[in-house]
């Protein structure tokens, strides 16, 4: 089972020092010749400027669109796990629909409604529509910290004189951060390899690195891609890890605050 | 109160930024107002015209064309209607680009004529300003102060000193039938002149543009574009979803479409049958990965659940090409199962280009969707009550079919919902690597979006597919309730 | 108003700029990879060099532009200065009063021996709104290592549809256009008369039937990568594609694949300007247009991809591929001994019944 969730990835980490041109195992890479192997697509990732504004156009969109959706989304979590919030499931199922929601549909649904207020083709309008599609996952990754949350902590703090805001900070937020950072990379991840919304809603100066890619696979297929791959991939790994110790981290100071 | 104020800014912005545009777009698949907002004249004349007898509609339904016509053609909208009217009927747009092209070659000196020999303050621009500006103008002559009002807003230079010949054509189509009574409202000399002009109006009816206009395109007689026009005039229509199920909208009332024009029936029912194949094969592959996780120690279940998550944080994009590379008939696992002898090298393996392609690359793509819920279920159920069921003398087999798989149960539930509705709007993966077979209606709508421009036939399937993911997710809340889904 | 536009076309033809008081970006799409890029090098780069107050953004949308500029022009917000289209896009756009009109004589360069533009475009400029660039055909690539061809080489289109003499896989457009009309030649009706054929209701069933021979040794691309990805990995022996892909795989890749002058698609590409430009871009615009295509500039091109020049007067001036000093001259679409034997796509009866054939084509297809 493993095989099958990880053979696909590993297939593609030695064809991205593919020397040709195409996605294809050709017989000097099978011999180990090491005529066969390059690092060009790699230089081309690094050198070539559409990658490079692809690249820049990703890491400039993703941070903000996470900020946006870790910042509301936290907000509205926390909000809807008090007791008594009326009409909780409609508003649950509003603040879900951008992941139920065929991409498609949002896709053209943003493109027009976009263009008519003037935001299609801008930054601030690509930033929004990620925001959007990256919120579900904070909603639900954040409620679901909140679950196990213990009410007294809240109310003993209150007791000692913290107001709400010094209470938030200082006894809410340590214990739901584990769920906020996994909201947080959930709706980074969203964004960083969103491609249909930014097909539609963003434009030329606002190519991400999906996009490029997309383009590449559609026009003209080059190797390249996979070693865009290659470098996310590491990138993720390094990711994971690093939530994994975050992880390790909090289940600490959950320890902690339980004895 | 407090709840509602933390909430309000994020459903505020979900609302603003997500489901106005979608209920905007939803709303195309109803409208219908293009017909009668550039045929204005034509298909208020067609009223009165029975369809139901086999006959051309008269000379004034031809007068109204004329002005429509003109106006359209001055502002490049004859072919956006001739677009519209095409979906319905192929060959119409032609006629109003053919039409649109050679619509100078109509003549219509006599309508012009009839004015300015009874006046000669009919070939004065500020005297029809003054029959227009009249406050009776908007209520008895409705049509030509229409027509009025745009040649001077937006087609006349301001040293143009008479108006262009069909706002003439306009005026005369619309006092054919009036008399001074009618006209009464006016004040003078406006009231007079128009009378005095209404009542040689006869004069005209030799004139035909019904016979310049089958010159100009012989299409215009025939009475299934009459009839398409008449019937796809009002402002709202169900065409468009008549159209999504394989039905349309004919001149004797609503049909199923021919044999070999049925498609989206067919590509409906594809998706779903492969979102639930995808569906159970996720069960299939993603239960035993779920349970070998639950059972370890926790660290090192987190371990192995990077190796879970690590595809899901690898681009699509680059997951669907992988699988491209694996599949294809020169590809690995073909090369792999030549080289150690189980398939004979003349006799691949078709495995990409359809519905197995789709499936396999979906599958995996989906699988960790699969796995989390499952995973978080299994944590919590107690491996105390295997033990129990074993000392009591079930077997392994038995134990974990009574007691351990009913309480894993939800998570299947969780799981498989999950994965369904996203499955089933799937539109990058069964582009890339679905071929013909393996594709999803989410094609069929990006397809009508950005090629065939057919937005309202697009906004039709998606409201279909929007519906259908929404009872899913209603399902879904009644048996699992959204809070308990959880993502890692 | 005659003697801004002499200024116009002196100023473009001197390789001056019009407004040079202020800078200017100007959005520029078109269709991505090496196709870009033979513009790029061709057009733009000597261009703003010559230019430095003019900078170009270039996107890769071409294959939405008609969808993105009508929905642009819905929201009254252009943001794209010029688009290069296909010849149907540019007929439809121009339709939809979503290009702007232009009058060729009033701004392009005349032919150095001093044929008005409209002349030495000739019937190229298939609408008012379009500024013929490139002639590109639509054509077969076939691997030449197939064994079970047993040296037989294919010569005609038909032969994509004779599976007992060419077995093996072959790629097909996912549309019906051309694939309609390459089936009902092959089915014994003459290369002109397609349409009418088409026209009537039993023309697009017998089309249909004739592509049922090798419906199940088909697959559908869609993208213009596909083909030669596909001959490239032996995927398939016979595909049809552009034929400046085919070029590239050939000459430059050294695939072991011919291309097969039949039959092939005859089209157009050009440009178009969007409708509900300011003045200011719409002149700079032209100013550039002027400049690019003019005769030695379209000629230029084809020496970093094998598109035939729209200009007639362009075609002596084709000379070598800049990389591989190979002759452009016979790869070109427009070469005499390549165009024997071709179809003429019919923009216009497509634009009518396009959406019909469509639908009972992808009836047929999910069948």
């Amino acid at each position: 089972m493993f095989v099958f969730l990880i053979f696909p990835i590993l297939v593609i980490l030695p064809l991205s020092f593919n020397a040709g041109e195409y996605f294809t195992f050709t017989p000097e890479m099978l011999r180990l010749d090491p005529a066969g192997f390059s690092l060009k697509h790699y230089k081309d990732f690094f050198f070539n400027t559409d990658w490079r504004v692809a690249t820049f156009n990703s890491f400039r969109i993703a941070p903000l669109a996470t900020l946006i959706a870790v910042a509301f989304g936290t907000l509205a979590a926390i909000g809807l796990s008090q007791s008594h919030v009326p009409y909780r499931r409609a508003i649950m199922a509003i603040l879900i629909s951008p992941m139920i929601v065929p991409l498609i549909i949002s896709a053209a649904g943003m493109y027009f409604f976009y263009s008519r207020i003037g935001l299609q083709g801008t930054y601030i309008g690509v930033v929004l529509a990620h925001a959007a599609l990256g919120i579900p996952f904070v909603i639900i990754t954040v409620t679901a910290t909140l679950v196990g949350f213990d009410k007294s902590l809240t109310r003993a703090s209150a007791s000692l004189g913290a107001g709400p805001v010094r209470t938030f900070w200082k006894v809410q937020m340590p214990l739901i951060l584990p769920g906020v950072i996994s909201g947080a990379l959930f709706a980074f991840i969203t964004s960083f390899d969103e491609v249909v919304v930014v097909l539609f809603v963003g434009s030329a100066s606002l190519k991400t690195m999906p996009w490029e890619m997309f383009n590449g696979l559609r026009e003209q297929i080059s190797p390249t891609i996979l070693a865009v791959a290659t470098v996310l991939v590491t990138l993720s790994i390094l990711l994971l890890a690093t939530v994994e110790l975050l992880r390790r981290r909090s289940e600490r100071l959950r320890g902690v605050s339980a004895a | 109160m407090r709840a509602l104020l933390l909430i309000a800014p994020l459903l505020i912005f979900v609302l603003v930024t997500f489901v106005s545009p979608i209920v905007d777009m939803l709303f195309r698949s109803v409208e219908n107002g293009i017909v009668t907002e550039i045929l204005p004249h034509s298909t208020s004349a067609l009223k009165d015209w029975n369809s139901e007898r086999d006959e051309l509609p008269g000379e004034a339904v031809f007068r109204g064309l004329y002005v429509d016509m003109v106006i359209a053609v001055k502002r490049r909208q004859h072919t956006r209607v001739g677009s519209r009217l095409n979906y319905e009927a192929a060959g119409i747009a032609s006629v109003f680009r053919k039409t649109g092209r050679s619509l100078r070659k109509v003549d219509v000196d006599a309508f012009v004529r009839h004015f300015t020999d009874l006046h000669p303050d009919w070939e004065n621009r500020a005297f029809w300003e003054g029959v227009f500006s009249d406050p009776a103008a908007a209520g008895v002559l409705p049509n030509s102060s229409r027509t009025f009002d745009a040649w001077s807003q937006d087609f006349a230079k301001p040293e143009d000193p008479v108006p262009e010949d069909f706002v003439y054509v306009a005026l005369a189509g619309e006092l054919r039938g009036l008399d001074a009574s009618d006209l009464s409202g006016f004040g003078q000399p406006y009231a007079g002149m128009l009378a005095e002009a209404a009542r040689t109006i006869g004069r005209l009816d030799e004139i035909s543009l019904k016979q310049e206009f089958l010159q100009l395109d012989s299409e215009w007689s025939a009475a299934t574009l009459w009839k398409t026009i008449k019937i796809f005039s009002p402002p709202l229509t169900e065409a468009y979803f008549l159209n999504a199920v394989d039905m349309k909208k004919g001149i004797e009332g609503v049909e199923r479409k021919s044999e070999a024009e049925r498609i989206y029936l067919v590509i409906f029912g594809r998706t779903f049958v492969m979102s639930v194949t995808i569906t159970l094969a996720c069960i299939f592959l993603g239960y035993p990965v779920a349970y070998f996780l639950a059972r370890l120690p926790l660290r090192k279940a987190n371990l192995f659940l990077i190796l879970v998550l690590l595809p899901f944080w690898t681009s699509l994009l680059v997951r669907t090409s992988a699988w491209k590379v694996l599949l294809q008939q020169e590809g690995v696992i073909n090369d792999i199962l030549v080289a150690v002898g189980i398939v004979d090298d003349s006799a691949r393996l078709v495995m990409i280009n359809n519905q197995f392609g789709t499936i396999v690359a979906m599958t995996h793509i989906l699988l960790p969707f699969m796995i989390l819920p499952l995973f978080s279920v299994m944590k919590t159920i107690p491996p105390d009550f295997v033990r129990a069921a074993k000392s009591l003398g079930a077997d392994a087999f038995t134990a974990f079919r009574r007691v351990y798989f009913p309480q894993s149960l939800p998570g299947i539930g969780a799981g498989s919902v999950l994965v369904f509705i996203l499955a089933i709007g799937y539109y990058i993966t069964p582009e890339l690597v679905g071929g013909i077979k393996g594709t999803f209606i989410s094609n069929r709508i990006a397809y009508h979006i950005s090629t065939s421009l057919n937005w309202g036939l697009a906004a039709a399937l998606g409201t279909l597919l929007l519906m259908a993911v929404l009872l899913l997710y209603w399902v879904y809340d009644r048996i699992v309730g959204i809070d308990n889904v959880k993502l890692g | 108003m005659t003697l801004a536009k002499i200024g116009v076309v002196t100023a473009g033809a001197l390789g001056v700029s019009v407004g040079a008081a202020s800078a200017i970006d100007l959005t520029v799409i078109s269709w991505g990879g090496a196709y870009s890029q033979s513009q790029i090098n061709a057009y733009h780069d000597p261009y703003m060099a010559e230019n430095p107050d003019v900078k170009f953004i270039y996107d890769e949308s071409a294959a939405e532009a008609v969808a993105k500029l009508r929905a642009m022009n819905e929201a009254k917000n252009v943001t794209w200065d010029l688009v290069d289209a296909v010849a149907a896009d540019a007929i439809r756009l121009c339709d939809e009063g979503l290009a702007l009109e232009v009058d060729h004589d009033s701004f392009l360069a005349p032919a150095p021996d001093g044929t008005p533009a409209s002349e030495d475009f000739g019937d190229l400029i298939v609408s008012d709104c379009f500024v013929p660039q490139i002639v590109y055909s639509t054509t077969f690539g076939y691997r030449t290592d197939v064994a079970e061809w047993d040296g037989r080489v294919p010569t005609t289109v038909c032969d994509v549809f004779d599976l007992e003499n060419f077995p093996g896989r072959r790629s097909l457009e996912k549309r019906p256009i051309n694939n309609v009309e390459w089936a009902l030649h092959c089915d014994g009706v003459p290369l002109n008369e397609v349409y009418d054929v088409l026209s009537t209701s039993e023309g697009l069933d017998r089309a249909l039937a004739k592509l049922d021979t090798i419906k199940d040794s088909v697959v559908w691309w869609s993208a213009g990568a596909d083909t030669p990805q596909l001959l490239a990995d032996g995927e398939i022996v016979i595909g049809s594609t552009y034929n400046g892909r085919l070029f590239n795989l050939i000459e430059v890749t050294k695939a072991p694949v011919a291309m097969l002058w039949d039959a092939q698609a005859f089209d157009l590409d050009g440009w178009i300007i969007p409708s509900g430009l300011s003045d200011e871009r719409v002149e700079a615009v032209k100013a550039f247009l002027t400049y690019a295509t003019d005769t030695q500039r379209l000629a230029d091109q084809a020496k970093w991809i094998s598109y035939g020049p729209a200009r007639m007067s362009s075609a002596p001036l084709v000379g070598q591929h800049i990389e591989l000093g190979v002759d452009m001259g016979p790869h070109m679409p427009t070469a005499p001994a390549n165009s024997q034997n071709v179809l003429i796509y019919d923009y216009l009866w497509w634009a009518d019944y396009r959406d019909d054939v469509d639908q009972k084509f992808q009836a047929w297809l999910a069948k």
